[in-house]
């Protein structure tokens, strides 16, 4: 009788759970739900509207769709997000590589110093780093421009690269290099042939982290982007600030896509990476 | 035993064995020869990694480093006075406080205040100065363009003290004078002071600000309330599906992390523009509960651009960061031991709370660390649907670098900010290791 009890309020509680997940993943994804059907508004409201609900067609329009293609600011500012993220992307993987490949030799003096310094730029909260390097690209006249930009973005997005890839290389075999090397294969030719393709997917990672950290920030670019240096976030920065218009749903609508596209990718990278493991016995 | 096993070493060894020493010698002999190997070996390496990994620290000392550095100079810095008006600066720290300066040091004065007139650079001093002391700018500058366009000057006035003091007359006051006495060195404490909403009293000790003007240790509390509200939501919230997810086959719960993931990949600012029109007055929840006949057409709820906006926001927010360091402990923990406790006799309640739940602390420590650090410095959340009452302190820093341009007191309010950060990150490093963040 009493267990009977018990078990009926264990499952009470176990639907009493799962209920609370489904609400909590509820939380999660409402937020980008609402915004998709939000954004063929024919209305320039931020609301759904009763024919909406009805789901009337004349209700549902593509004109904030058109309103982007048709705005040469918005063009502009996804040129300029486009380019200021490849190139922080490519720096930051570079640098980010060399100092994780570097890094990982076992008793490398000051380490765990190193390291802190490395990654402190994504633990400082973003509006010191922000006003830093505010003051100091002013002063050496780097201030609206791309390049500094580009290099304010690679501060930020270096960090990244250095964690993926770091563990990326623990978890390589350190036999493989050492192979090569007994091998006859110079220390350049035994990264490029043997530890690089290992460590691939970290490197792809990182990029992929460094890339979405500068396409979305807006912080700095509040501070060191002139009119002309203006990206996708501060474009909606500005929209949300001066006037609050379905447009800024469009794209928003349009970035879900591409961080879908984003995740896809490294979901990807990951199950490759994990197939790597396995090929190579690990 | 330093460089055991490094790449090369090996074939030298094979090179020492194949050369065949007699016996007794051959260890001497190879001992001798690889500690020379090593040697050489371990120097080589060290350079090479050392090169690897200068450009990006390099990289990151001149743009980020420097640049911090910056912050922190020019919180303290006080030398508007000194740089631009040094003779007058140097009378005024002779001074003794008592009364008014003497003739000597306002000849001095009245004749730097003309030149920096004419020469354009009053304006940086009177910008200064005006946050150490309102109207002191206009002050400045009115009495700059008198000296500027008068060369005679004090026309049959006996006194330069007079002559002033008839001009405006608050430069016969003594404050006026303690606070110019106070911006004369290089350095000073007033930013930190105001910070705390402190001030140096015309005595020189310390007070506190007028009531009015006590703005700032409230911000501050209010940050950290607002942070730890945030991490106890992101708990309450993440706990649950982290253990769900990791109770749940890989199949099933890579499905359910994407959807942990997929905000997190989302951009920030697209997050926060669906909150509103979510939580505002006339967005979706307020029309639904209307719709639904729970709250009448004109009592919607204001859930946006306050306080509540914030929070709800944040910890929409920050919730991956506490998901995915829980994810990872858990997955780590047998279920079995909890079910060995209930066929031990433990209530389900019982083998969760004193089993399961101790093991995962790591997690939670670590998860409640990473979204409290991350709350702390948060900037664009709050901006955008904090209104008046949800702002935290990096929306004042902001305001004081782009509108009041005191970039002086904003360094204070950051630099602040970045030592609780750099603390919590300390402690985050302690307990948790930064070798250990890692990304999704």
């Amino acid at each position: 009788m009493m267990a009977a009890r018990a078990r009926a309020g264990s499952a009470t509680g176990h639907y009493l759970f799962r209920i609370v997940c489904g609400l909590v993943f509820a939380f999660l994804m409402l937020p980008l739900v609402v915004i998709i059907p939000l954004s063929f508004n024919a209305e320039p409201y931020f609301t759904f509207t009763r024919e909406m609900l009805t789901l009337q067609p004349e209700a549902f329009s593509l004109r904030w769709y058109r309103d982007i293609a048709d705005n040469p600011q918005w063009l502009l500012s996804v040129k300029n997000s486009f380019i200021v993220a490849f190139f922080a992307t490519l720096l930051s993987v570079i640098l980010g590589t060399a100092a994780a490949v570097g890094l990982d030799r076992p008793r490398f003096p000051g380490k765990t110093l190193i390291l802190s310094i490395l990654i402190s730029p994504i633990v400082v909260p973003i509006i010191i780093s922000a006003v830093g390097m505010f003051f100091f690209y002013s002063a050496v006249h780097l201030g609206q421009t791309l390049t500094g930009l580009v290099l304010a973005h690679t501060v930020l997005g270096s960090p990244f690269v250095v964690i993926t890839v770091t563990a990326a290389l623990s978890r390589l075999n350190p036999a493989l290099p050492r192979a090569a090397a007994s091998l006859g294969a110079p220390p350049a030719r035994t990264f490029f042939k043997v530890t690089a393709p290992q460590i691939a997917p970290g490197i792809f990672a990182g990029g992929l982290f460094a890339f979405a950290t500068s396409f979305d920030e807006v912080v700095v670019v509040l501070f060191l982007a002139g009119f002309e240096q203006r990206t996708i976030p501060r474009q909606m920065w500005a929209g949300l600030n001066e006037q609050i218009s379905p447009t800024i749903l469009a794209v928003a609508t349009l970035l879900i896509l591409f961080s879908v596209l984003l995740i896809v990718t490294a979901e990807l990278l990951r199950q490759r990476s994990e197939k790597r493991s396995l090929q190579a016995g690990i | 035993m330093i460089e055991a096993g490094k790449p090369g070493l090996d074939a030298a060894f094979a090179v020492v064995r194949a050369i065949g020493l007699p016996e007794d010698r051959k260890a001497i002999e190879m001992e001798r020869r690889e500690h020379l190997v090593r040697g050489v070996a371990a120097g080589f390496h060290r350079a090479r990694a050392f090169l690897l990994v200068a450009p990006l620290l390099l990289f990151l000392a001149i743009t980020y480093l420097v640049p911090m550095g910056g912050i922190l100079l020019r919180s303290v810095d006080d030398s508007a006075l000194q740089t631009y008006m040094p003779k007058s600066a140097a009378a005024l720290a002779r001074w003794d406080g008592a009364g008014l300066p003497g003739e000597d040091t306002l000849a001095v004065f009245a004749a730097e205040l003309g030149q920096a007139r004419r020469e354009r650079t009053i304006g940086r001093v009177a910008n200064h100065l005006n946050y150490r002391m309102s109207g002191m700018r206009s002050l400045f500058n009115k009495t700059g363009r008198r000296l500027a366009a008068a060369d005679e000057a004090k026309p049959g006035h006996p006194s330069w003290g007079e002559w002033l003091a008839e001009l405006d007359p608050r430069w016969g006051r003594h404050q006026t004078w303690t606070t110019l006495k106070a911006a004369s060195g290089r350095y000073t404490s007033a930013n930190y002071l105001a910070a705390l909403d402190l001030r140096h009293g015309e005595d020189g000790g310390v007070i506190r600000q007028p009531e009015g003007k006590r703005i700032y240790v409230k911000i501050f509390l209010r940050t950290l309330w607002v942070s730890l509200v945030v991490t106890v939501f992101c708990l309450l919230l993440g706990f649950p599906i982290s253990y769900l997810m990791a109770g749940l086959p890989p199949r099933i719960s890579n499905w359910l992390m994407i959807m942990v993931l997929l905000p997190f990949w989302t951009s920030l600012l697209v997050r926060t523009t669906s909150w509103i029109a979510l939580l505002q007055s006339s967005g979706v929840i307020n029309s639904t509960l209307v719709w639904l006949g729970l709250i009448a057409d004109n009592e919607r709820i204001q859930m946006v651009f306050n306080l509540t906006g914030t929070v709800v926001a944040m910890t929409y927010v920050l919730l991956p960061f506490m998901v995915l360091p829980l994810y990872s402990v858990m997955r780590g923990i047998p279920r079995s031991l909890t079910r060995v406790a209930v066929s031990l006799g433990a209530t389900p309640l019982t083998a969760f709370m004193r089993v399961y739940l101790p093991q995962t602390l790591a997690g939670v420590g670590a998860g409640s660390l990473l979204v409290f650090m991350l709350a702390v410095g948060y900037y664009i959340t709050p901006a955008l649907v904090g209104g008046q009452s949800g702002q935290l302190i990096s929306n004042f820093i902001f305001y004081h670098i782009k509108a009041s341009l005191n970039w002086g007191f904003a360094s204070a309010l950051g630099a602040i900010l970045l030592v609780a950060v750099l603390l919590i990150y300390w402690i985050y490093h302690k307990l948790v290791g930064i070798e250990r963040i890692r990304v999704a």
